[in-house]
């Protein structure tokens, strides 16, 4: 693997890309409804104006190119519904709150996961696993949206211990990011565990303790890499999953993320706000499985990309 | 004072089907510079006789029941595992069946070919880097510099293998236990890896375990041979007596069964019949179902030794079966 790889992968992301400004662009519009069909006591000079404003009473096909244009430009244009506000003022508050969220709930996922899956295949058939593995089956068969009020009612409304809403402590990131993260940590702890079984019993593990190497080299230097090669290729659908995942946690949890403005959004025809939510739901989510081809291919030699 | 020495060793494992008896009381030694080859079927339990002692199998299962096995006069079945471990790889090497999957595909040739030098000998990286590359050389590998940094799935099965024999004599082992070294290669290859080992033996004076299913593999390399089935020794001899005056039915049948180049052969007979489930393993000889010269007492008991000569043993109850 190269830059030229590399490049091209990014290059093929150009007409993705497009093509899904296109057809979110499209598709928006052509939902019955506006952004301004819910207000009422509108009246027919001010809904011209609003259009006017907004530029609505273009051609469509005029609109589509006046997008492109000021999306080259990294302008997402002004928010429907929120008057007063640009898109990019919106995500600018929005995303650094979902990437922390995401990202403290990945942080978790890998270190529940490996650890508990770790643990599982060190000592499998004792409690160590079996207790483990089967609060992961939970873990899995457990929606989001069943776990967080569950965490909410436990350790916020039971124990008092921690707060139910908002986001200015670090309190605050807890409860929402373990409800996020239980689920991947679950699926990593059995990938982490079925990985290292497996690598266990390869030839080249028993080829390292013939050489004399303990316990504890062998597990670093000769079993860790294939053994969380499973785990590695599992982050870039699972990244994916907490980047869409959020949007449930973040209502739950009253956080002000991106999360709400898609959902608000989406609901009030806010058009703009859909596109750049879009947009970077879809960016985020290439970026980031991209981001694990490459880390796999630096752990394992024997996989080439041409 | 023999370097190696087994004695009764038992080998059994554990499972959930029941008691798989792998090894069942082999005894012989290996003096230094010695070749010793062991031969039978597959499944005979040659691989469990070597791994079970040096605490290369899982257990459990496995457990060893009884035995000894004397390292310079000292029990390694009843060493600390830390005392083990600073013999294995070091005074105690091993080379495998399996040249594809016996390197750890995520790491470098190099990096694996200088632990055992970094772990046991305490050399800096840098000198067991030097040393390594010393060691490629006399396995015949070209360019060892570009060697050590390739991955090893760019080499082929026969460059593994002489890696894997490199990676074993980093640390001049003065044992080195090598369990079906050039069954997976094809027939070029093998003999190369052959003429590897006799070579570096003759540097070296270190004694080599030859484990092998191949008949044709032991005649040219080793000084005796310990022939075995179903977990048991059935003859040992000097290589030559073996193949010329064997002095049990189950070695005889294993030579018929052994294609030859020196004669013209129509058909080659196969030994009739299979090992034996070695969880249902009776009383007697395990070889009686199969056995040409089978007798009553065959089934009773398993036989007491019978030495041939001084440096030739064999457990048969048939005696001058010519
Ligand atoms: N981990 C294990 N669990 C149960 N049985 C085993 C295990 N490893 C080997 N055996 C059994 O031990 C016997 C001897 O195997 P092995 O020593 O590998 O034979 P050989 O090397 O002579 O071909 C075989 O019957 C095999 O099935
Ligand atoms: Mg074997």
């Amino acid at each position: 693997m190269g830059l030229k790889y590399i490049l091209r992968r990014l290059l093929t992301m150009i007409p993705v890309f497009f093509l899904v400004v296109t057809v979110v662009f499209f598709m928006i519009r052509f939902a019955p409804g506006g952004p301004f069909s819910a207000e009422k006591k509108v009246s027919p000079q001010v809904l011209k104006n609003l259009e006017a404003k907004y530029h609505m009473d273009e051609p469509l096909i005029q609109q589509y190119f006046r997008y492109l244009g000021d999306l080259s430009r990294f302008d997402l244009g002004p928010s429907f519904k929120h008057s007063n506000r640009t898109v990019n003022e919106i995500i600018g508050e929005a995303l650094p709150v979902s990437m922390e969220l995401g990202l403290i709930s990945l942080c978790w996922a890998l270190l529940i996961g490996i650890t508990a899956g770790g643990l599982a295949a060190l000592k499998p058939n004792t409690p160590y696993d079996y207790i483990p593995m089967s609060l992961s089956i939970m873990g899995i068969c457990l929606p989001t949206f069943v776990i967080g009020p569950v965490l909410v009612l436990v350790f916020g409304l039971w124990f008092n211990w921690l707060p139910v809403a908002g986001w200015n402590s670090w309190q605050d990131r807890l409860l929402p990011s373990l409800t996020l993260g239980f689920a991947y940590a679950a699926y990593i702890s059995r990938l982490t565990r079925g990985g290292f079984m497996e690598i266990r019993h390869q030839d080249f593990i028993r080829t390292a303790r013939a050489k004399g190497l303990t316990e504890g080299q062998i597990l670093i230097k000769h079993a860790l890499r294939g053994g969380i090669l499973p785990v590695i290729s599992y982050l870039g659908p699972a990244l994916a999953g907490i980047i869409t995942g959020a949007l449930v946690t973040e209502t739950i949890f009253n956080i002000p993320g991106l999360g709400r403005f898609f959902i608000e959004s989406a609901l009030n025809r806010d058009y703009t706000v859909v596109m750049a939510t879009s947009l970077l739901y879809f960016s985020l989510i290439f970026l980031c499985n991209f981001l694990v081809d490459i880390v796999y291919v630096i752990l394992d030699p024997r996989v080439k990309y041409e | 004072m023999a370097l190696l020495e087994i004695k009764n060793l038992k080998a059994h494992f554990h499972t959930r089907k029941g008691v798989v008896k792998a090894v069942n009381g082999i005894s012989y030694s290996l003096n230094p510079g010695e070749t010793l080859g062991i031969v039978g079927e597959s499944g005979s339990g040659k691989s469990v006789s070597q791994l079970s002692y040096l605490r290369l199998l899982p257990s459990p299962p496995l457990r060893i029941p009884e035995g000894e096995v004397l390292y310079r006069g000292e029990n390694i079945l009843t060493m600390s595992d830390d005392k083990l471990r600073a013999l294995r790889g070091n005074k105690i090497s091993m080379i495998f069946q399996e040249p594809m999957t016996s390197l750890n595909p995520y790491l470098t040739i190099g990096s694996q070919l200088i632990e055992p030098l970094v772990i046991h000998s305490k050399l800096s990286k840098k000198v067991a880097w030097k040393e390594a590359c010393e060691a490629l050389n006399r396995v015949g590998i070209p360019e060892a510099e570009k060697a050590m940094k390739v991955y090893p799935h760019e080499f082929s099965g026969g460059m593994r293998q002489r890696v894997m024999i490199a990676m074993a004599l980093t640390t001049r082992p003065e044992v080195l236990i090598a369990d079906e070294p050039t069954t997976a290669l094809d027939v070029t290859v093998q003999a190369q890896i052959l003429e590897i080992l006799k070579t570096i033996q003759k540097e070296t004076q270190m004694a080599i375990i030859l484990i092998t299913h191949d008949l044709g593999v032991i005649a040219g390399i080793s000084d005796k041979v310990v022939v075995m089935y179903a977990g048991r020794v059935f003859e040992e001899a000097p290589v030559d007596t073996l193949f010329e005056n064997s002095e049990h039915p189950y070695t005889r049948a294993l030579l018929k069964s052994t294609p030859r180049i020196d004669i013209s052969q129509e058909k080659i007979p196969v030994i009739g019949g299979t090992i034996p489930d070695l969880s249902q393993l009776k009383t007697g000889c395990p070889f009686y179902e199969r056995c040409d010269y089978r007798k009553d007492i065959c089934q009773a008991e398993f036989p007491k030794v019978r030495k041939v000569s001084s440096v030739h043993e064999s457990f048969c109850h048939v005696e001058n079966f010519k």
